[in-house]
């Protein structure tokens, strides 16, 4: 495949993926797809795309909702719990409103109260995630697993077999790979496009139903980039910064743009909407398809973890892969998990990696832009 | 050559020039930066400095910096705070500046900003929570000092500026002593700057900038607080622009080194 357009083209389309899908999601439905919502990087999805069923991450990522929300949860709850919750009462997100059922996972404490709202207007399939990532919980998380699989055969009265799985976890892990080719451009220095071209594309990717389009399109994108890249065609050299802490989307994208507009670069993304979800791929050799997708499922290095080990070896790896000058956190406020990491991860950064970091806390509204340009431009400077 | 360095708060503007011209001069900010801006270069321009020259640097500065169309560079506060800073203290030094609308805290080290800190979106342990208060008091921030010296400590516990101002119009109705209410309202924004401040580790020179940078009485209130010799700075409420003066300098200097 070749790509005849013009990259901001494709990146644009990339960002427009999500609302596209509103219309797919309607499509599919009405062709009797089953579709299957979710909120989390831990949502194990194939096993339910190996019995032919959508799977789409669900809105999160707007204050829109969260007065909704309000009314029945504490304000000084995290935003993307309020967000997810506001949409799902209110009916205000198209896939929540066509999903056959939604699957949460026991992550944070906030989350896992909030879900027991929600299953009382929508069929909600809690997944019990071990806070812990030891060969005991491993072994929760597999039966976990299996009991979403019989969970679908039932409720949709369909066999999933082993064959089907191994299938859709080849799929999926062709996507990673393309995905990870792609963000790898960003190893060099200077970079070919901006971190926020490149976040269009990881974001807008994950709102793809068909999940076999996506090394097609990704593989001509990088082609292109990299071709673009060999004729001369790159941004100025900048301050690297590595993006850490909670997902980004929507409304926390000013982030990126506090960044990018204040003369650094993002190159790297070690959070949910970036290497976190894609860096690993599920073992195609185990013949136990169940218990290769329980071990790269449970390992994802989320802050929910107690100890969280992954998150730092991901996170060490990537400031040196990608030769990162600075690190910058995202937390949302009220997110306890990430909120008490940060201490630790900036220790790791400076002590261990030896570069600077800032910890920026925020939420959905955009009435703290000003202090956030501030504050990541002074962290640019002092670069 | 004249290097500019204009510093547009949410209260003043300060502007400092060195090389030809030496001078420094404030003015209220006012409802509009671009307003200011253009008075800013009128003044200049009465001075003998036209901004719009080559002759001319300019390195703008604070949360209005954006407003300056004129500036050659433009330069967050912190680097600028940082840059005077080091100036009015050392190369190893920690800057804690009390401004308008947000206090910051600069960890220097060697010359280079090594850390810093903000206060969040909250106007307490700021200068406009002195300025409420001291006009709910009805007198000047000077007065306002002038009056905490000789008062006793009255405890303002509130951590937010709009329920601290119901403590102090309840402490007003009980009619007490407004030296007392004075030196609970300095006394509680000295707590707000130390605890910031302490969330790092200090080196031994602090010094204080910004509008209250003067005040002997505020310095030792800090001292007490953060258990460090805060140092008070005459000439601190000029910092971010003697510094912005100075980068503009230092930026002129290293872009005619690389053309050469």
């Amino acid at each position: 495949m070749e790509l005849i357009k013009d990259l901001p083209e494709v990146f644009e389309e990339f960002a427009e993926q999500r609302k596209n899908s509103f219309l797919g999601v309607k499509k599919l439905k009405e062709q009797g797809v089953p579709i299957v919502g979710a909120y989390c990087t831990y949502f194990p999805q194939e096993i339910a795309m190996a019995m032919g069923a959508a799977t789409v991450g669900l809105c999160s990522t707007s204050d829109e909702t969260i007065p909704d929300a309000e009314r029945d949860l504490p304000k000084n709850l995290c935003p993307l719990i309020k967000s997810s919750y506001g949409f799902a009462k209110t009916e205000k997100c198209p896939f929540f409103y066509f999903s056959d059922v939604v699957v949460g996972e026991t992550t944070c404490d906030g989350k896992k109260k909030m879900y027991e709202y929600m299953s009382q207007f929508k069929d909600v399939f809690i997944m019990e995630l071990p806070n812990t990532q030891g060969p005991e919980a491993l072994k929760l998380w597999k039966s976990e697993i299996i009991r979403f699989k019989e969970y679908l055969e039932k409720k949709f009265d369909v066999t999933i077999t082993e064959d089907e799985i191994r299938d859709a976890i080849r799929v999926n892990n062709a996507g990673r790979a393309s995905l990870k080719h792609l963000y790898e451009v960003m190893k060099n220095d200077p970079v070919p496009i901006t971190g926020h071209d490149l976040f269009k594309v990881l974001y807008g990717s994950t709102f793809k139903f068909d999940r076999k389009e996506i090394p097609g399109e990704v593989d001509a994108l990088v082609e292109k980039i990299k071709k673009e890249y060999a004729d001369g065609k790159m941004l100025e050299k900048k301050p690297r910064i590595l993006i850490s802490g909670c997902p980004i989307g929507g409304a926390t994208e000013k982030v990126i743009d506090a960044v990018e507009q204040n003369g650094g670069v993002v190159v790297t993304f070690e959070n949910c909407s970036g290497a976190k979800s894609i860096d690993k791929l599920v073992d195609e050799d185990n013949p136990d398809v169940y218990q290769a997708l329980a071990e790269r499922y449970l390992n994802i290095g989320c802050s929910v973890m107690t100890p969280n080990p992954n998150r730092l070896e991901l996170l060490g790896r990537l400031i040196d892969e990608y030769k990162v000058d600075g690190v910058v956190e995202m937390t949302l406020q009220a997110c306890h998990t990430y909120n008490v990491e940060a201490f630790g991860i900036r220790k790791f950064v400076n002590e261990e990696k030896g570069i600077p970091y800032i910890n920026v806390e925020t939420d959905y509204s955009q009435a703290d832009i000003g202090q956030l340009n501030t504050r990541i431009a002074a962290f640019i400077e002092m670069l | 050559m004249d290097y500019i360095g204009i510093d547009i708060g949410s209260t003043a503007a300060k502007v400092v020039a060195r090389g030809d011209h030496e001078l420094e001069f404030a003015l209220p900010t006012g409802w509009s930066s671009k307003e200011t801006a253009r008075t800013i270069a009128g003044r200049l321009r009465e001075d003998g400095i036209d901004v719009s020259r080559e002759t001319a640097k300019v390195v703008a500065t604070g949360y209005g910096r954006v407003a300056v169309d004129y500036a050659d560079y433009v330069i967050t506060e912190i680097t600028c705070h940082a840059r005077g800073g080091r100036e009015m203290g050392s190369d190893d030094c920690a800057v804690i500046d009390v401004g308008g609308q947000d206090t910051k805290v600069i960890l220097i080290s060697r010359g280079v900003v090594q850390d810093f800190l903000m206060n969040d979106k909250c106007s307490a342990g700021t200068g406009k929570f002195l300025e409420i208060m001291a006009n709910r008091l009805g007198v000047d921030l000077g007065e306002l000092f002038d009056m905490a010296e000789k008062g006793e400590t009255l405890a303002i516990s509130s951590l937010c500026t709009v329920f601290a101002e119901s403590e102090v119009i309840n402490y007003i109705g009980e009619g007490r002593r407004r030296e007392d209410i004075a030196a609970g309202v300095v006394d509680s924004v000295a707590a707000k700057v130390a605890q910031l401040a302490m969330r790092k580790e200090l080196p031994d020179q602090i010094i204080l900038t910004g509008g209250l940078s003067s005040s002997r009485y505020f310095t030792k209130i800090l001292s007490q607080k953060i258990g460090k010799t805060v140092s008070p700075t005459d000439y601190g409420r000029y910092a971010g622009a003697l510094g912005a003066a100075l980068l503009a300098r230092e930026k002129t200097m290293r872009a005619a080194a690389k053309n050469r």
